[in-house]
């Protein structure tokens, strides 16, 4: 009985050792999971969900404090990718991704201001003073901040027009019961 | 020939004798043509006329546009009456860039360059030859042949098979263009070994096309092109499934023919080959079946591309009831359509008026896992598996299940005793994933402009700062200067 309480004893301080050692050698500077969110949300900084830019977001989704539905113009491909990351269940019908939004400049009333330009987090929009602006629809992220400096209204979030390269078959509807 | 055994399939009724011994016609000059940008596969064609342009027949009107593309030529001589949308033949009913010409009832042709000899030509100049020429893959995928032409010489293909399968019911048009043009689809074959220097040439023809077959043997003869007699089968005519039967290989998933040394064209692509070659001919006009329970005298018609399919209808006397569906192409795989101003395009093999007799629409029933639909399909995947995961939104699921494999060839949704639309769960999970892959490349690059665009505001206002240190440090100076020479003035 002396024997196995001394080699316990040793083995358990040995490990306590080994572990406290290696906690402060290995320690992680700030918490590694906030990084990997945040290169899964799109960067635009556009502040929809409420956070101060996609750091501050990141941060609130690795604390919890968040839903993994909080990113309007990231859809639901960066819902999916959160539930896969997070391992959080999503309920992808809460997310509105059923119309996809884009910038559009209405070019009767846009009286070059550049207000637009200068707020865009992803130098979507192109013109200079007096010059009428337009939109790179590649790179909208459809984050609405133009919209809200527009002071004429000439810029607008309107759904991406379906082409023949989008346009894919809808789900069939679960008549009765399918499948 | 040795033929292997082809996994699950379907045999659906023929209905082929509709149209059979019908030769082909060919369907008189329409007043107006709506000429489809985008007829293959790729990059649609940019125009290179103007409106109010006279055009030859065999004129180039639209130019290839990228490495994947397919130049379009005038179908007829007149004028270009517009350019602008024209409802396509898709399901979607969608409008897409056309090109519309008013004909001059003068079917005139531009001047063409004949080859007496093509055998002369080098193997590249045939391949040039036939991208000019705005050959696709004339079976319905519509790949652009050059291209198929060009990769399967790089990587070195060793058998050349014809498809003359025609499995899709209804269809007789391929059927028809043997019987009535072997000669130059034997041709046509030739140029196509040469220009990939294949060592064996194989022409697989389903057995329910015996005349097609006599007449494909009796051109064949003095050649070494191989004509193979398959059994009837859906979907035989399917590129993955005929090189399985001949060859007994099977293409890896996700590969392509040329991956396992083979090269599939169909026979209407010789046909079309043979045209371009020796006559200088581009492809402007095809072989297309008119068909299906509710039109009066089914039909095989050479037809123009850009021809309004409700020119076929009437011509082929119109409808003897209405019909409850539309389709461009066969029962199986073909596109639904609403608009009956739809173009034919290069690759319309079919266009069915189907009564709802025909088309058997039933509720769906919920699924007893019978497993029916392992049995039919060809690939040898599991549909009721994918569609179940599909149902309940585990795309990522049903990939694991072989998804990307799946042809779309319809076979589970056609034995399926509930009536589940299978093969429409995975079009749906094949579209919405394609979405989703489009939406993460552009998250992609849109993120990659926000960190530029931030990293650039924190340089502007990084320099700002320095800026004004710069200034206020130089100030700073200027103003001890100042107070030491007054300080210096007033000791002196």
């Amino acid at each position: 009985m002396f024997t196995a309480v001394i080699s316990l004893t040793i083995l358990g301080s040995a490990m306590g050792l080994f572990l406290g050692y290696s906690a402060r050698r290995l320690e992680v500077e700030g918490n590694p999971l906030v990084a990997e969110i945040q290169a899964i949300l799109p960067g635009s900084q556009c502040g929809q969900c409420g956070f101060p830019g996609c750091a501050g977001a990141a941060q609130a989704l690795a604390d919890r404090n968040a839903p993994i539905t909080l990113c309007p113009p990231g859809g639901r491909a960066v819902v999916q990718a959160l539930s896969l990351k997070l391992g959080i269940e999503a309920n992808l019908s809460d997310v509105k991704d059923s119309v996809p939004m884009i910038a559009e400049v209405k070019e009767e009333i846009c009286i070059g201001c550049t207000r637009c330009f200068k707020v865009c987090p992803t130098d979507a929009i192109m013109g200079a003073a007096q010059q009428i602006h337009s939109v790179f629809r590649e790179a909208c992220t459809a984050c609405g901040k133009c919209e809200e400096v527009c002071p004429t209204e000439s810029i607008k979030l309107q759904p991406i027009p379906v082409t023949l390269q989008s346009w894919h078959w809808h789900k069939p509807l679960a008549q009765g019961a399918t499948a | 020939m040795k033929l292997f055994d082809l996994r699950g399939g379907v045999h659906p009724e023929g209905k082929k004798d509709l149209s059979a011994d019908r030769p082909i016609r060919a369907l008189p000059l329409p007043k107006r043509l709506y000429i489809s940008l985008q007829q293959h596969i790729g990059a649609p064609a940019s125009p290179v006329v103007s409106v109010g342009e006279r055009v030859l027949k065999g004129q180039l009107i639209a130019a290839a546009q990228g490495a994947v593309s397919a130049p379009i030529h005038a179908p007829t001589s007149g004028i270009i009456a517009a350019l602008g949308d024209h409802v396509a033949p898709h399901p979607s009913g969608l409008q897409v860039p056309a090109i519309t010409l008013e004909s001059d009832g003068e079917d005139k042709w531009i001047a063409t360059q004949a080859v007496d000899d093509p055998f002369a030509l080098t193997p590249e100049d045939i391949a040039a030859r036939v991208g000019a020429a705005g050959i696709v893959g004339l079976g319905g995928a519509t790949f652009p042949a050059a291209l198929k032409l060009n990769l399967s010489r790089n990587s070195g293909v060793q058998t050349l098979i014809m498809n003359g399968g025609e499995c899709e019911p209804y269809l007789t048009c391929d059927d028809h263009i043997m019987r009535e043009r072997a000669g130059e689809i034997i041709e046509g074959i030739r140029l196509i070994a040469y220009a990939v220097s294949a060592k064996e040439v194989l022409v697989g023809i389903e057995d329910n096309k015996p005349e097609a077959i006599a007449a494909m043997q009796a051109a064949a003869k003095e050649s070494a092109v191989k004509i193979v007699v398959m059994p009837s089968m859906y979907p035989m005519g399917s590129e993955k499934q005929i090189i399985q039967v001949l060859t007994g290989k099977e293409i890896p998933a996700g590969g392509r023919p040329a991956d396992i040394g083979v090269l599939v064209h169909n026979v209407a692509t010789a046909f079309a080959v043979q045209q371009a070659i020796r006559y200088g001919k581009p492809l402007i006009s095809r072989i297309a079946t008119v068909s299906g329970g509710a039109i009066k005298q089914p039909c095989n018609l050479e037809v123009l591309v850009g021809t309004p399919v409700e020119e076929l209808i009437a011509y082929t006397g119109g409808y003897t009831q209405p019909a409850a569906r539309l389709v461009l192409g066969g029962p199986m795989m073909g596109q639904q359509f609403t608009h009956t101003d739809v173009p034919v395009v290069k690759g319309t093999s079919g266009v069915l008026a189907l009564t709802s007799k025909e088309i058997g629409q039933a509720e769906p029933s919920p699924c007893i896992r019978c497993s029916t639909c392992v049995r039919a399909c060809p690939v040898g995947l599991l549909p009721l598996e994918m569609a179940s995961r599909i149902r309940a939104s585990d795309l990522a699921s049903a990939v694991a299940f072989g998804l990307k494999d799946c042809i779309a060839c319809g076979s589970c949704s056609y034995v399926c005793p509930a009536n589940i639309p299978l093969v429409h769960y995975f079009n749906y999970a094949k579209g919405d994933l394609a979405a989703q892959e489009r939406a993460k490349l552009k998250q992609e690059a849109t993120k990659k402009l926000a960190d530029a665009r931030n990293e650039r505001m924190a340089r502007i206002e990084r320099e700002r700062a320095e800026a004004m240190a710069k200034r206020k440090a130089a100030k700073e100076a200027r103003e001890r200067a100042a107070a030491a020479a007054k300080a210096a003035t007033e000791v002196v």
